[in-house]
């Protein structure tokens, strides 16, 4: 990498630590990759409980600090799931990460982390990750009885329903989203540097031309 | 015939089941909308299950929708209580994917004004803590402090909370210098006299002790175990403090201690906060000492914008100036997870982009989603009055828990 310009926190960054850790992983290993100062390493869905718990008991990464989904809604397995892991006495951070689709369950890290467990229902939640071996995978974010996983790039930013209290039934009621205006998407892309203006429609003419 | 006694249902030798009760949504103990469900054994809380999300306004997915300098005032409303601290992630995360210089006076301010965010939170927290369990004056006269902590933020920002005034590349504007020596003056004066005064009632009290001591003991392990960070870890006996050992901005110049505690009880994390307000008001001295003269934010101006004067001069800048607010500037793709010690633990923010001018997704690490869940262990087979001092120790802001 180049110079480094920015004052955002310096931990340790250990020489050959991806390469150490490439090794420990083995055949686990999908991708390993050392980019804007972090560490990230891709591993197989299956093994990532078996990974981390080599993580923390081999290579000091004593604390889950957190559990991100990220949804690329383009990818045959649309989401990933990062882990993000901290060792307190080498003073390093390691980013682990593995994919999943809607139907194929990531095994559980409650047993290696007690945490883990409200992470994971997070990611659930907002997602639909499902994850294997987790006891109490109820929704924790979103309203009690909420349909849908609202940070999947498909669901809409308005949501679904909406919530007033009705003077009628004397509780709180739920209804369609009615926007009195349409929400606006402000595209500030320069139309110079290939932001791509899609004509409803015009997909069906590009079929033809091929 | 004699006169019978009404004899109540439940007395006797019957056995009185275990029961459960609501705490919260709304309690004034509970710090913000939470919802406790105990189950209890007679006074002795057997489980808990906190129901977090009642405040749950989908922030992160609020920011995929704005550009970068747009979806900084959320972090503001994260935790309410510390905005600068939440801002403080959110912008060297952005600086470390841009890997752009900030000016060393942009660097000290934003250090100046993080601890002075840490003073502010505290002053909060442990005067909610005392009052938690009983104390009703140290509340009012701690208050006195924040107040003069929200004047200065005023006076810099012009928003007593929501300040926005972090920004990627520096901060938004300078500061006066009668602000900064005004500052000093609070320093040596005002804080120091109020502070010691309030905790003179608090940290040799009787009832507070009786209610805090030895309550919520946590082992290293569990510590690490259950990914607790700041005083809750500090408290543990562990000496770890992100301002420390992966210093940012200026820190690593800064010269001051982390206190840690050796009971890992409510009370120790209390006393660890009260020490880190005096370690914080040193900090706060060092940086207004040494001070440089220079650019409060980056040169760079395809990052921060220009100033006004030179926008009536030059048309590059008024271009300059034009594209930022409007498309704002674009991140290289990538992903960090930048994390710093905001006044509650570990504040952490997982950005990723696409090369766009929006954030690709901005996961949140919030401190209270960590501690809040280790709130049924902490305290199982402690009295009920007791949850409400263990989560007073804990001190959790549902902005930022729930997002």
């Amino acid at each position: 990498m180049a110079q480094v310009l920015h004052s955002a926190p310096k931990f340790v960054l250990i020489d050959g630590l991806a390469d150490t850790l490439s090794k420990a992983i083995g055949g686990n290993l999908v991708a390993c990759k050392e980019e804007h100062g972090e560490t990230v390493l891709t591993v197989k869905r299956e093994s990532v409980a078996e990974v981390l718990r080599m993580l923390r008991d081999e290579h000091e990464y004593q604390q889950l600090m957190e559990i991100a989904g990220v949804d690329f809604p383009s990818r045959a397995e649309r989401f990933e799931v990062v882990y993000m892991l901290l060792s307190v006495t080498k003073n390093s951070r390691v980013l682990v990460k593995v994919t999943a689709a809607e139907d194929t369950p990531v095994p559980t890290v409650t047993t290696i982390w007690p945490n883990a467990a409200w992470l994971e229902r997070e990611v659930f939640d907002l997602y639909g990750v499902v994850f294997d071996g987790n006891l109490d995978l109820r929704r924790i974010l979103t309203d009690y009885g909420f349909e849908g996983h609202p940070f999947r790039k498909d669901f809409p930013l308005t949501g679904y329903v909406e919530l007033r209290y009705s003077e009628e039934e004397k509780r709180v009621v739920y209804e369609p989203v009615e926007l009195p205006q349409d929400l606006r998407q402000f595209d500030f892309m320069s139309p110079w540097e290939g932001a791509e203006y899609v004509l409803p429609g015009d997909e069906k003419a590009e079929g033809d031309a091929k | 015939m004699s006169m019978q006694l009404e004899q109540s249902p439940t007395t006797g030798d019957e056995v009185i089941t275990n029961y459960t009760i609501n705490f919260g949504p709304q309690h004034p103990a509970a710090h913000g909308v939470l919802r406790m469900v105990m189950e209890l054994d007679g006074e002795t809380i057997e489980r808990i299950d906190p129901h977090v999300g009642l405040l749950h306004r989908g922030t992160e997915k609020l920011i995929e929708h704005k550009t970068y300098l747009q979806a900084l005032p959320y972090f503001d409303r994260l935790d309410y209580c510390s905005p600068l601290g939440m801002e403080h992630s959110y912008v060297l995360a952005i600086e470390k994917l841009l890997n752009v210089e900030v000016p060393l006076r942009g660097q000290y301010l934003r250090v100046l004004f993080a601890e002075l965010t840490r003073i502010c939170n505290h002053m909060l927290n442990i005067g909610s803590h005392v009052m938690d369990v009983g104390a009703m004056t140290p509340n009012l006269w701690l208050f006195e402090i924040r107040e003069d902590c929200l004047n200065f933020f005023e006076r810099a920002s012009g928003a007593r909370m929501h300040s926005a005034w972090f920004r990627p590349g520096g901060v938004h504007q300078d500061v006066p210098q009668k602000l900064l020596d005004d500052m000093m003056v609070w320093l040596d004066t005002r804080l120091p006299r109020l502070f010691e005064d309030a905790m003179s009632l608090v940290v040799d009290n009787r009832i507070f002790k009786q209610r805090n001591v030895d309550i919520a003991k946590v082992s290293k392990e569990d510590a690490l175990a259950w990914g607790f960070s700041g005083p809750m870890i500090r408290a543990a006996g562990i000496p770890w403090d992100i301002r420390k050992s992966q210093p940012y901005d200026v820190y690593d110049r800064m010269d001051f201690e982390i206190p840690v505690g050796t009971n890992s009880d409510c009370y120790d994390r209390m006393m660890v906060r009260v020490e880190e307000v005096r370690q914080s008001a040193k900090i706060m001295r060092q940086c207004l000492e040494q001070m440089p003269e220079g650019p409060v934010a980056s040169l760079d101006r395809k990052v921060s914008p220009p100033k006004r004067g030179e926008m009536k001069q030059s048309m590059e800048s008024l271009i300059h100036h034009f594209k930022l607010y409007t498309e704002g500037f674009h991140v290289p793709a990538g992903e960090v997870y930048v994390a710093t010690e905001s006044p509650k633990g570990e504040f952490g923010v997982y950005l990723v982009s696409d090369g766009s001018n929006k954030p690709y997704r901005c996961k949140i690490r919030p401190t209270a989603f960590s501690h809040l869940q280790a709130m049924d262990f902490m305290s199982k087979g402690h009295m009920l009055p007791d949850a409400t001092a263990i989560l007073g120790a804990i001190d959790v802001v549902f902005g930022e828990c729930d997002r």
